[in-house]
């Protein structure tokens, strides 16, 4: 009942929003901040009172706050959600990485009220995808997730943003439906007829034909690739991210990418074990491929956002390795297989985490320049101290530096992966090596030097202050605005973004110091999913 | 399974059809004895008698399955689910007619012509006997001639004869079928037919198979009879081109399934592969042609000839799957609803038939951007609307009756509809905003201004709109008691 809240409670506010046209824009993004605060506190709630590893330990049983309906008995799908150790983390990094961005868009002048409903839409589709114990459970809220995200994009975004809005949501949706044809493959091959995943993770379908296990696994696999992303599938990646608003990318990059790995994690391994060991070489090599694709690629940008987007290619490039390196059962033992797989987890969350600021960090580029292109910009330590230091942080902890949650993660998949896969690992270690270097680079041209803004009117014709925006600036900002175009112009973050930034930046540097708060949670959900992988 | 009754003790099970026909007959002479502006007494009379149809046919639903009228009329959950389908349609329909016949000299007309076209489809769902299917597809085709035309302008003339022509044609290969099947087994029941036909011979059957599927296909708008789909649902007016396009399909698909559950199931010939083909086609003509059209009519048009497409898939595992029965029932009513639903969008705004065009009517109507964009998503089959469960529902049966292949293609497909269902979409959401955000900001009396005031956006229709928005996400979350309804004792 308490996890039906959790899930529902956004949708819930957003209700709320879209019924009362009457309401301001500040008291809208209020109500929002409201909502999702009371979420996070409600899935606090549920960890505190969680026993991670007591007897059962998630997967198949043992599943907390647990509630099972019947939605549609002819093909026995139902609603079905509950929390373990896999889910519970995600849902947490949920709860904070919307609250973040509820606070990051308390000054959001474009249409406040319908964006903050929007994005408690998208916060109780991802909730609901996370809790999903159910095949079609989890891909309704998995669609809704698309559908939220593409009008946020399509309807805030800049640039060509109708376009990259149009190519996120025909990808994701292709996508999807993969999925969908996967899950009905599972239902018919599965011995009862059902959806419902703790049953077929109890009772894997078609383990007796590897070649339909092995189709079933290609699809679901392709449609939880698309959204990931991994090479060759990352492409609709780059342009929704550069096009659309700050905190969309941040709830894109940071929770719906990770809807893809998590698939991998709680569907595609529990209850395709022996396709999953079979193919599991696949994995590896589609990971490394991604780890060095998005590393290499994302050096070569020469826009900021691209680049972050891109490093999210290689980041999800990891959790493929680690995963990967899971299911390769006769190369390696118990114990590395396990490190692999919460090396995995812990990246899920430590990415969202640490590319949630970034993403948001980068909204500051475009509210004062409108433009990310690296050459317009430098030397921004000086006029902008604290924007400065928040990127300097979330970019180390990015690339792995020790004593942020990156580390523990990265290091967790390399030891658990090189038993089982030493010369992909070590190939893969490649990537950290890039990474660092075009993270500094980034750092050194971004920050250091001398400083260099961009000049005041915004070449592409976009339009830099919104009509209805200005009297209310006017008076605020008169003074910086009559100003010339000069380095002083430029403002540092703001109370509130600095607000929704720090948290984030904070939490990595707790979970990279005190990674037992986590791995309490995640061990023993992972020692489940490397023992049902290895049936 | 089969109570075979006939003579006066089967009329009870009938009912729904006589109120049915009660409420034309009622509504034609009532309409005699009204005064002009008062005809709207008439469509209260033609909504009770569909809604009284629909209760009863909701209370028959649980009884058990039974063939009357020595088994030319079979009643059965899939009978019962046309019923109170078409039954509410029809009503809905009505409402949505309204504002555009209304103190039209023919008004009564419309409404009985459309209930009499209900009870029509009605009729070929249940047919159980060939000479049955051929009389419930004339009462389904010759009152549509008439709506279609129903504006008597130009467009709906041409359109109308289209319709009529292409009706004729495929009416005489209708009856060429049927005397090929009477000629092959001496009979017209499907019970007879179904023990009859295997031991005949193919060129016959083939002949049979082929005219009596061209004719349901033909009501459903399938490839390759589909020729009249767009320029009907493009010359005649909204509410009628939603009615042409949603109710007789819905009876059509139902036929084709009995056709292939019962004297079709044990023919020598493939006939699912068949209908499968037709049914791959049929979605993926209807994608292709939708992709390029800017006219809302001919864009929904197309879309509902992929829809039948899906609603196919079921119709060809009809024998072969159990879940086949179900399937059919949930995707027959989120279709209904669905399809209703979008075309009310464009009767909202008469005056606009292009995509911008609509855009820019509704640019002060939030709420039917958003009602509109959950019927085009539940087009789609976007969860968690009726439509998603349907075509899940089909998928499943499809792959369950060995056609995987087929599940591969619609997939597919679902993916190419999103693509024009979004340039729909995506205008009519962001041109909402631009308007007050460009236009209103400084200058109050842009020309925006004017042009928005000129679009008048019909309520009746409106209203539809936003139930079928409701009822599209409710059908979908509330899809196990429907199921639960719909199969009745079985």
């Amino acid at each position: 009942m308490l996890l039906t809240v959790v899930v529902f409670l956004p949708l819930l506010a957003a209700g709320v929003l879209v019924a009362a046209p009457g309401l301001a824009g500040r008291a809208a993004i209020g109500l929002w901040v409201a909502a999702s605060a009371v979420d996070l506190l409600l899935v606090g709630w549920m960890w505190w009172r969680f026993e991670p590893g007591t007897g059962a330990s998630g997967v198949v049983d043992g599943l907390a706050y647990e509630v099972d309906l019947q939605w549609i008995p002819t093909v026995d799908a139902g609603y079905h959600i509950g929390v373990d150790g896999l889910s519970l983390p995600l849902l947490a990094l949920t709860g904070v990485l919307f609250l973040a961005c509820a606070v990051y868009s308390l000054r959001e002048p474009d249409r406040p009220r319908t964006y903050a409903a929007l994005f408690l839409f998208l916060q109780s589709a991802c909730l609901g995808t996370f809790a999903s114990l159910d095949l079609i459970l989890f891909f309704v809220f998995f669609d809704l997730t698309i559908v939220g995200m593409y009008f946020v994009i399509a309807g805030w975004g800049h640039g060509d943003a109708r376009r990259s809005a149009l190519k996120f949501f025909l990808y994701t949706f292709i996508g999807s439906l993969a999925l969908l044809v996967g899950f009905i493959g599972l239902f018919l091959g599965s011995e009862e007829r059902t959806f419902d995943m703790v049953a077929l993770a109890a009772d894997p379908p078609l383990a007796d034909s590897p070649l339909a296990g092995g189709l079933v696994l290609l699809a679901i696999g392709l449609g939880l690739a698309v959204k990931t992303p991994l090479f060759p599938f990352h492409t609709w990646l780059p342009d929704a991210h550069t096009d659309a608003p700050a905190a969309g990318s941040a709830v894109l990059a940071g929770i719906l990418l990770k809807l893809g790995t998590y698939g991998f994690v709680r569907i595609a391994m529990p209850i395709l074990p022996d396709a999953w060991q079979r193919w599991a070489m696949v994995a590896v090599i589609v990971g490394v491929i991604s780890v060095l694709w998005g590393a290499f690629v994302a050096l070569a940008q020469t826009d900021v956002k691209r680049m972050i987007a891109y490093t999210s290619v290689n980041h999800m490039g990891y959790v493929l390795l680690g995963l990967g390196a899971a299911g390769l059962v006769a190369s390696a033992d118990e114990g590395a297989r396990t490190v692999a797989t919460v090396g995995a987890m812990y990246q899920m969350v430590s990415h969202g985490l640490l590319t949630g600021a970034l993403f948001l960090l980068s909204g500051w580029f475009w509210s004062h320049g409108h433009t990310y292109a690296f050459d317009r910009w430098g030397g921004l330590a000086r006029p902008a101290p604290v924007f400065a230091a928040c990127l300097a942080v979330a970019a180390f902890g990015s690339l792995g530096l020790p004593g942020f949650s990156g580390f523990i993660a990265e290091f967790q998949v390399f030891t658990g992966a090189l038993q089982a896969t030493p010369v992909a690992t070590v190939i893969a270690v490649v990537g950290i090596l890039v990474t660092a270097g075009l993270f500094l680079l980034a750092l050194q041209r971004l920050l250091t030097g001398d400083t260099t803004v961009p000049s005041a009117e915004p070449e592409d014709g976009g339009e830099s202050v919104r009509p209805e925006e200005e009297p209310a600036r006017a008076g605020r900002a008169v003074a910086t605005t009559v100003r010339p175009p000069t380095a002083t112009r430029i403002r540092d973050l703001r109370g509130h973004e600095t607000a929704s930034i720090v948290p984030l930046l904070a939490l990595a540097l707790v979970l990279g110091l005190l990674p037992r708060v986590l791995l309490d949670v995640l061990e023993p959900a992972a020692a489940a999913v490397v023992e049902l992988v290895a049936r | 399974m089969t109570g075979m009754s006939g003579g006066a003790e089967a009329w009870p099970a009938l009912l729904p059809e006589a109120l049915l026909l009660l409420g034309a007959v009622g509504g034609l002479l009532l309409g005699l004895w009204t005064p002009q502006r008062r005809q709207w007494r008439v469509r209260l009379l033609v909504t009770a008698a569909c809604l009284a149809s629909a209760a009863a046919a909701a209370l028959a639903l649980p009884g058990p399955a039974e063939r009357v009228f020595e088994g030319t009329w079979v009643v059965d959950p899939t009978t019962g689910v046309v019923r109170i389908v078409v039954a509410l349609g029809v009503a809905v329909l009505v409402w949505m007619a309204a504002p555009s016949v209304a103190g039209h000299p023919r008004e009564t007309e419309a409404y009985v012509l459309m209930l009499l076209g209900g009870l029509g489809t009605v009729a070929l769902a249940a047919s159980g006997d060939l000479l049955l299917l051929v009389a419930a597809y004339l009462l389904t085709s010759v009152p549509l001639y008439a709506l279609a035309g129903f504006a008597k302008d130009p467009r709906g003339t041409e359109a109308t004869m289209k319709y009529y022509l292409m009706g004729a044609f495929v009416g005489v290969l209708l009856l060429v079928g049927v005397a090929a099947l009477v000629l092959a087994s001496g009979t017209t029941g499907y019970v007879d037919l179904a023990a009859l036909l295997p031991g005949a011979s193919p060129a016959l059957l083939a002949v049979g198979v082929l005219g009596v599927l061209a004719g349901v296909a033909f009501k459903a708008g399938a490839v390759p009879v589909h020729f009249w789909v767009p320029d009907v649902t493009a010359g005649t007016t909204p509410p009628m081109a939603a009615y042409i396009t949603t109710i007789p399909k819905i009876g059509a698909v139902a036929a084709a399934f009995r056709l292939l559950a019962e004297p079709f199931a044990g023919l020598p010939l493939d006939v699912p592969m068949l209908v499968a083909v037709i049914a791959a086609v049929s979605m993926t003509l209807g994608n292709l042609a939708a992709f390029a059209q800017t006219d809302v009519l001919r864009l929904l048009a197309y879309s509902t000839i992929s829809q039948v497409g899906y609603l196919l898939m079921v119709v060809a595992v009809a024998s072969r799957s159990d879940l086949a029965v179900s399937a059919l029932a949930v995707y027959l009513a989120g279709y209904a609803i669905t399809n209703i639903g979008a075309f009310a969008a464009v009767a909202a705004t008469p005056a606009a038939r292009t995509i911008t065009d609509w855009a820019t009517a509704v640019a002060r109507h939030r709420w039917l951007v958003m009602s509109l964009v959950v019927c085009l998503l539940g087009l789609v089959g976007t969860p968690p609307t009726a439509v998603f469960v349907g075509k899940l529902a089909v998928f499943v049966a499809a792959w369950d009756g060995a056609l995987a292949w087929l599940v591969v293609v619609a997939a597919v497909n679902t993916v190419a509809s999103l693509f024009y269902y979004l340039r729909w979409i995506a205008p009519a959401f962001a041109g909402v905003p631009a308007a007050p955000v460009t236009a209103e900001g400084p200058v109050r009396t842009g020309p925006r201004t004017a042009a928005g005031t000129a679009q008048e956006v019909r309520g009746t229709p409106a209203v539809i709109l936003h139930a079928a928005a409701v009822g599209s996400v409710l059908l979908g979350v509330g899809a196990g008691v429907w199921l639960s309804v719909a199969s009745g004792a079985d």
